[in-house]
């Protein structure tokens, strides 16, 4: 289907996929060291856009149109996952004075 | 080296030093800044793809929707200050240790990954707006039905928890 000068051009699949999993790892690095619940949340948006854009590389080099459909729904539940987010934060706020994780440990009993 | 790996080369370090500054910065005003430029270096990468119907939903959604939502958060809440009480240096240098771990991990699962047949993604026109519209409306109309419902219970239970009120 492509000759190996073609080849040359083209950037591998593999940058996309070392790329996507040092993202995907800054994520996961963000929330275990942080204890505030707003950047936690926002590592957590950064690991859903590292697996996205894994899903959109592998739908445009297979040509198969699925995989950037499953990208758009994906950023639906993400946006109204973040609205959720944002308000559960807001209502610890008010009840509790701080967005710090370490005061919610009552939900562990 | 052609001109796109250049841009390659340069988003996804444009992307990962934002990253890793989100984490870095104190004030989570920062962060949340660090957090849209890495989304903007990512919808580059989508038009290095040729997915241009998901740039410019990525770049609305999440740079003017969600980001937004984020910066109104902290300045409603005043939280635009740094953390009382950071986690001890013992448990983060275990954090960078086990996320680094991670990434070893992810790296030995890929290296040697290949496709065999493959298109040219500046080539392919499955990105474009009239194809993925055709495909949206014809094979996943239900989905796309249903994640409205998704939507109006978010927005219900939004609100539902944004009153100040006992429920």
């Amino acid at each position: 289907m492509i000759t190996f000068t073609q080849n040359l051009q083209i950037i591998p699949i593999n940058f996309y996929l070392v790329f996507c999993a040092i993202l995907f790892c800054i994520g996961v690095t963000g929330v275990l060291i942080k204890r505030n619940a707003l950047t936690i949340l926002m590592s957590i948006e950064l690991m859903i856009n590292s697996v996205n854009l894994l899903l959109a590389a592998f739908s445009a080099y297979m040509n198969d149109p699925a995989g950037q459909i499953f990208v758009f729904f994906i950023m639906v539940v993400a946006a109204a996952e973040v609205a959720i987010g944002l308000s559960i934060i807001v209502v610890i706020y008010r009840t509790t004075g701080s967005i710090d994780i370490d005061v919610l440990n009552k939900l562990k009993w | 080296m052609t001109f796109s790996s250049y841009l390659f080369y340069f988003l996804s370090i444009l992307a990962i030093y934002s990253a890793v500054m989100m984490l870095i910065s104190k004030k989570p005003i920062h962060s949340v800044l660090y957090l849209t430029l890495t989304f903007f270096s990512i919808a580059g990468h989508y038009i290095l793809l040729n997915a241009q119907f998901l740039a410019i939903v990525h770049i609305i959604v999440y740079a003017g929707a969600i980001m937004v939502l984020f910066l109104f958060t902290v300045m409603l809440l005043n939280l635009n200050t740094e953390e009382h009480s950071p986690k001890p240096v013992f448990v983060k240098l275990i954090a960078i240790l086990t996320g680094g771990l991670l990434m070893i991990v992810f790296i030995g699962i890929f290296r040697g990954y290949d496709l065999a047949v493959f298109q040219d993604p500046a080539l392919s026109q499955i990105g474009l707006v009239k194809n993925l519209g055709k495909v949206l409306y014809k094979e996943y109309l239900l989905p796309f039905e249903l994640s409205s419902i998704l939507f109006l219970t978010a927005m219900v239970g939004a609100v539902l928890l944004g009153k100040n009120e006992q429920i």
